[in-house]
């Protein structure tokens, strides 16, 4: 189902952090957000989902004004996996992901029913974290908290899911587990937005990039189209050369020490 | 195809999991059932298990005749009964309270007493005591409770993000000052003993509770502490913090300022029949997480349970320790909760 997002604005203590922000996304592709500190990306994601008050923003979503919609619905069709968020809580990995039936169940529903034990064992099962259903959340390296958050937006079952720089903080090995999981969720038809900060990473895996710069949209298209050194020099101030990925074809950034 | 073996070893995890929830659900209302019988037979007067259940089913109109002597009979059903049953009923309360406001600030050092509720309840119950309300002083300790929640709270903000020491520093200055009023009003209009007066409010006591009290305490546990434990889910989503709770449909606004107040109610309810008893609402829910687990809908009731049990072997220490003299059972809490509370500081270092 595609999403579209028209003039999404914040101003908040009169500064602007998102100016009339518009861009449209299939499904079925892994897009990608990019743009250099305080660009407003996480803020974009928070207001696509409606979970910023202050924003205006029309999104349309499956056809549907998105936030028209009550709040659980939303819930049901949209999941977001924040930026590298732990707990101190003494919660299980299994008890992590079952939050994820919190919209499908209501809170005055007394315990879990089978039918969502099985959809969060399937979803830990997807992102390769069955083996620590029963271990404590706060125990587990950062690639694991990230991968339980990912089967925990899962459970939710939704048809879009945003992540915020899910391979932050993640060494190479489970960035690739982390982008592996999202390409086969894109391919089985979801729509799919991840905010990136490695421009490399970000070159090899997506299909569509969405570039922001203080607020403004001003880049979009395949990476080959949006990756350059011109794109490189305006909008992060850095000189690189622009080369061909040896195994992939995709555009690669070579920089020195500046 | 084999049938699978009918033994634990056939139990998938989560099952296994509510078989054991049951156990402990189970064996504590048997505990406090127990503890309750036995903190009856405690006490100057010689009175035994059987002779509480004789006169619990005569007065219930299951044994005609009741075997007791008058004497005994009264010092049952007036005096002891009532004192533990409201002593129960306070500790499930504030176990209830702690348990909710630590999952809803994200503070894991959040209680009625430390944020101050208690102290602000106590200024509301001793102003329409002062004022010859009586009948009002649940609802002057409830607007007490939540003018301090909302001072706290307020501080704590106005420093910025509310973390879990400015709470607690926030809380100290509203319950430094709502004492002292507490203290000055008594100590104003006082005509007998006012220091008695004011350290039974200041440190909580449930000496002289009648079946007032306890159905009071009683009420206010039904009406607010079982709808809170029935919602208690939705506090799981609050794990992660404001953001993730609302990306999962949660109005965290609305859920946050509904149950806090809930809160302040059962706090202020208890308050009026105790005074500010500390540590209740912080210990219980940290002793019950260490083998339950942090799923809200587990921990809620456990930590009922074990509050009850916990404030109803306080209190029978509290009137039987230095008999004929009665300790006011926050001392004993409070030496029992405040090292607890090292503790819970020592476990928590990152999150304070």
């Amino acid at each position: 189902m595609s999403l579209s997002i028209a003039h999404a604005s914040l101003v908040i203590e009169g500064r602007a952090i998102l100016a009339d922000v518009g861009f449209a996304l299939a499904p079925g592709k892994l897009n990608a957000l990019i743009g250099p500190n305080g660009a407003g990306k996480s803020t974009l994601l928070r207001v696509i989902l409606g979970l910023e008050p202050a924003a205006r923003a029309h999104v349309t979503f499956a056809g549907e004004d998105f936030h028209a919609l009550p709040r659980r619905t939303r819930a049901q069709m949209a999941a977001l996996v924040e930026q590298s968020n732990s707990t101190d809580q003494p919660i299980d990995v299994h008890d992590v992901v079952m939050l994820g039936r919190l919209p499908h169940q209501g809170v005055w529903s007394a315990d879990t029913q089978d039918a969502d034990e099985t959809i969060v064992a399937r979803a830990l099962e997807r992102v390769g974290m069955s083996k620590f259903a029963h271990r404590r959340f706060s125990t587990l390296s950062g690639g694991e908290q990230q991968r339980v958050h990912i089967a925990r937006a899962l459970a939710q079952q939704p048809k879009l899911i945003l992540l915020d720089e899910p391979t932050n903080h993640l060494d190479i090995a489970a960035q690739i587990a982390v982008m592996n999981i999202l390409r086969s969720l894109a391919e089985e038809g979801l729509t799919i937005l991840v905010t990136m900060h490695d421009l490399n990473l970000t070159a090899a895996w997506f299909d569509h990039i969405v570039a922001l710069d203080r607020g403004r949209v001003v880049a979009e298209g395949e990476p080959a189209a949006v990756i350059d050194s011109g794109f490189l020099a305006d909008v992060y101030g850095v000189a690189a050369t622009i080369i061909a990925n040896p195994t992939s074809g995709r555009p690669m950034i070579a920089y020195g020490p500046q | 195809m084999v049938a699978a073996p009918l033994g634990l070893s056939a139990l998938t995890p989560a099952a296994l999991r509510r078989l054991r929830m049951r156990a402990w659900l189970l064996g504590l209302s048997a505990l406090l059932v127990a503890s309750i019988i036995v903190a009856v037979t405690i006490g100057p007067a010689d009175i035994g298990a059987g002779d509480v259940w004789a006169v619990i089913g005569h007065k219930l109109g299951l044994l005609s005749r009741s075997p007791v002597s008058i004497l005994h009979e009264g010092i049952v059903w007036e005096l002891r009964l009532p004192r533990v049953l409201a002593a129960a009923a306070v500790g499930a309360g504030l176990a209830i309270c702690g348990a909710t406001m630590q999952a809803l600030t994200r503070n894991p050092l959040a209680d009625p007493y430390l944020l101050g509720l208690s102290s602000g309840a106590s200024v509301g119950a001793v102003a329409m005591m002062l004022v010859g309300a009586t009948v009002l002083l649940p609802v002057g300790a409830f607007l007490g409770a939540l003018a301090a929640m909302a001072m706290t709270l307020g501080l704590a903000r106005s420093l910025g993000a509310i973390t879990a020491s400015r709470a607690i520093l926030a809380g100290l200055a509203v319950s430094a000052l709502a004492s002292a009023l507490t203290s000055f009003l008594i100590f104003w209009t006082a005509t007998g003993d006012s220091y008695r007066e004011i350290l039974s409010w200041l440190m909580g006591s449930l000496a002289g509770s009648r079946w007032s009290d306890a159905t009071l305490a009683l009420v206010a546990f039904a009406v607010v502490g079982v709808p809170l434990m029935a919602s208690s889910r939705i506090l799981d989503g609050f794990v992660f913090g404001d953001t993730a709770a609302r990306a999962l449909g949660i109005d965290v606004a609305k859920t946050r300022w509904l149950m806090l107040g809930a809160t302040a109610l059962l706090t202020g309810v208890l308050v009026a029949i105790s005074g500010a008893i500390g540590f209740v609402g912080l210990i219980l829910p940290h002793a019950v997480r260490l083998v339950a687990g942090g799923r809200h809908q587990h921990l809620l009731p456990l930590a009922a349970l074990a509050g009850a049990i916990f404030m109803v072997w306080t209190d029978t220490a509290a009137r039987t320790l230095f008999d004929p003299r009665e300790l006011p059972v926050g001392i004993v809490t409070a030496m029992i909760g405040a090292p607890a509370f090292f503790l819970i500081l020592l476990h928590n270092r990152r999150a304070t």
